[in-house]
């Protein structure tokens, strides 16, 4: 399959291409000319976001007079009136998103490798039937699911648990990810699984011992991507958190914004704040994988 | 091209068929115990996802099938009414304005959204100095965009007073709050969507990056200018990378629930003219817990879904061009 080369060397995506011949001829001016629109557009793109970190440090009031990116004064208020504004101090929403987060991380890096090994080493009886199940679910709106899946976790008790948010990872639901560890699994050389078929290893210890450890970089996609999509995640975790005492931080970001409406525009940005800080980290820490993932299966 | 891993969603149907026809020979030369044995071992690794399947997906897409022939509202048990729901939905005139909300939400949005970011991406492809944090810069905005604080942004942004507003006033144009103007709102979405243009960007610089060289210098030896470059050189071969890029953020935009949820508060007004589909969908389950009609209403954004994909898949024989 042409697919079989796709991308773990990594450097492909860093270094520049080549230039196509007469795109130099432009010369010096026309370079500045290119850059200068670009870092414009970047800006551009950017001030939403400083001017709501700028704001977050600015009294509710200028908010609504102050279209600049540098406060006048920086002032805390708004992170200490917000953190403790609704029923529970902000931690306590971060924490639950964390767990929700971090138990799906683990589920999806389990349950979707392990299908992931079976589809692109095995050659099994419905393979081919099986795998094309997998590809058809990777465009499955939740939207579709959700009202059984509602109705099925209510007969189980698990409403206003985070039960709904996690067990589902660990039975491989987001078949993005076995997609992706497939296409990196079938680039790993065979040679070295067969050396070790050859010395009597079973699959578990192939997959445990050989591809796992060589499928890093897959996985630390993986483990991004279902970070920052769990812990953005609002559609699922509205219907399934109902009761304020387990609210995650976008549910009760939703309904500091229902509750205080639009007088408390200063402590809405920074509990706003607060809660992008992690993606933001992540992002930073983790880019290269980012890209890459989304340049092997246009993941966002 | 089909490098890409893409290739087996956009490109590569033909290539599961070919294997699948390969298999029963091969599985007669060679059904000796190991085979059996490797049977048993994929079973064992796959038996997760099988699970999974049954009780996460399969069942529930049959049970919503089976609940949108139903009346059900969580209280007492599900009671068949046959076609009622479907028939309700020919009435319903919310529906009917959320459908004409999602369509020009999608076929607006996505083409500016995959305009913006080929454009960027042959801005960048030329081996620009500084690629790596340009394309963080605008990657960037995709990562967050989903999250409920941007959507709280973008309220307080397009709002009456909001930053848009603050702007504007600054170079003496006085505007209107854009969130509350029913023929406004959705146009904020539109540019929320648009701002996320660095994913597919991140796509078409991939692929940008599989045009063999030589290609742009034969063209240019034939005394090609840059123009009939891009039209004759890149885009023919970066078809393939825009269909993927038009499947998948169409489905993707199919699905925009939180950002109209925040904005409008989660009502879809003003006049319904935010009301998305899943947020109409939302409203009826679990504003009103009319379970039964919103199955339904699940199970015709799965057709439409479909059917959507597959007239893209359908039209991409005609300008799709796979080289080989």
């Amino acid at each position: 399959m042409a697919t079989d080369t796709m991308l773990p060397a990594g450097p492909a995506l860093d270094t520049p291409a080549e230039r196509p011949p007469g795109a130099g001829s432009g010369g010096r001016s026309r370079r500045l000319g290119k850059h200068a629109l670009l870092i414009v557009l970047g800006l551009a793109m950017l001030y939403p976001l400083l001017w709501m970190v700028s704001s977050s440090f600015k009294p509710t009031e200028t908010i609504f007079r102050d279209p600049s990116i540098w406060p006048r004064q920086v002032d805390f208020d708004n992170y200490t009136e917000g953190w403790t504004a609704l029923a529970h101090p902000f931690h306590f929403y971060l924490w639950n998103s964390a767990v929700v987060a971090f138990f799906s991380v683990v589920g999806n890096l389990l349950s979707c490798s392990l299908a992931a090994y079976a589809f692109a080493r095995l050659r099994f009886r419905g393979r081919a039937i099986f795998f094309a199940m997998m590809l058809s679910t990777l465009m499955l709106p939740i939207h579709v699911l959700i009202v059984p899946r509602y109705v099925l976790f209510s007969e189980l008790g698990w409403i206003n648990t985070t039960l709904p948010l996690i067990v589902p990872k660990f039975f491989a639901t987001d078949a993005f990810f076995i997609f992706l560890m497939v296409q990196f699994i079938r680039g790993l050389p065979r040679e070295l699984d067969e050396a070790a078929r050859m010395d009597g290893c079973g699959h578990f210890r192939i997959y445990w011992r050989i591809v796992m450890p060589l499928s890093l970089p897959a996985l630390a996609t993986s483990a991004l991507f279902t970070f920052i999509w769990t812990w953005n995640d609002f559609f699922s975790q509205l219907i399934f958190l109902t009761d304020p005492n387990t609210y995650t931080a976008p549910v009760a970001l939703n309904s500091f914004l229902d509750g205080q409406g639009e007088s408390a525009w200063g402590q809405l940005f920074a509990m706003s704040v607060v809660a992008l800080a992690p993606i933001f980290g992540f992002f930073l820490a983790g880019q290269r994988y980012l890209t890459q993932g989304i340049a092997t299966t246009g993941l966002k | 091209m089909s490098e890409l891993g893409l290739g087996d969603i956009a490109g590569s149907a033909g290539d599961r068929g070919a294997e699948r026809r390969a298999q029963p020979s091969h599985r007669k030369l060679l059904k000796s115990k190991g085979s059996r044995r490797e049977d048993r071992a994929a079973y064992a690794f796959l038996l997760p996802w099988f699970i999974g399947m049954a009780v996460f997906t399969l069942g529930p897409i049959l049970a919503s099938l089976y609940l949108s022939f139903t009346d059900y509202t969580l209280l007492s048990p599900p009671e068949w009414v046959g076609l009622d729901n479907f028939q309700r939905m020919l009435d319903d005139t919310r529906l009917h304005k959320s459908l004409v909300v999602t369509f020009e939400y999608v076929f607006v949005s996505v083409p500016l959204q995959l305009s913006l970011a080929l454009a960027l991406a042959m801005l960048l492809n030329r081996g620009v100095r500084g690629l790596a944090f340009y394309r963080s810069v605008y990657y960037l905005p995709s990562l967050l965009a989903g999250s409920v604080s941007i959507a709280i942004l973008w309220r307080q942004i397009f709002g009456g007073d909001g930053l848009v507003n603050q702007l504007l006033d600054v170079v003496g144009i006085e505007g209107t709050s854009w969130i509350a103007n029913p023929d406004t709102a959705l146009g904020t979405l539109v540019v929320l969507n648009a701002w996320t243009f660095g994913a597919p960007m991140v796509i078409f610089l991939a692929g940008l990056r599989q045009i063999p060289a030589s290609y742009y210098e034969a063209a240019s030896v034939d005394g090609a200018g840059p123009v009939s470059r891009f039209f004759r050189i890149t885009l023919p071969l970066l078809t393939p990378i825009i269909f993927f890029n038009v499947v998948l953020q169409m489905i993707d935009a199919f699905q925009n629930f939180t950002q109209a949820f925040v904005v409008s508060g989660g009502k879809g007004g003003p006049v319904d003219s935010t009301l998305v589909y899943t947020l109409y969908l939302y409203d009826r389950g679990f504003g009103s817990f009319e379970m039964g009609y919103a199955s339904a209403l699940a199970w015709v954004l799965l057709v439409i879904i479909a059917v959507l994909t597959g007239v893209n898949f359908l039209f991409a024989k005609k300008w799709v061009f796979y080289g080989d």
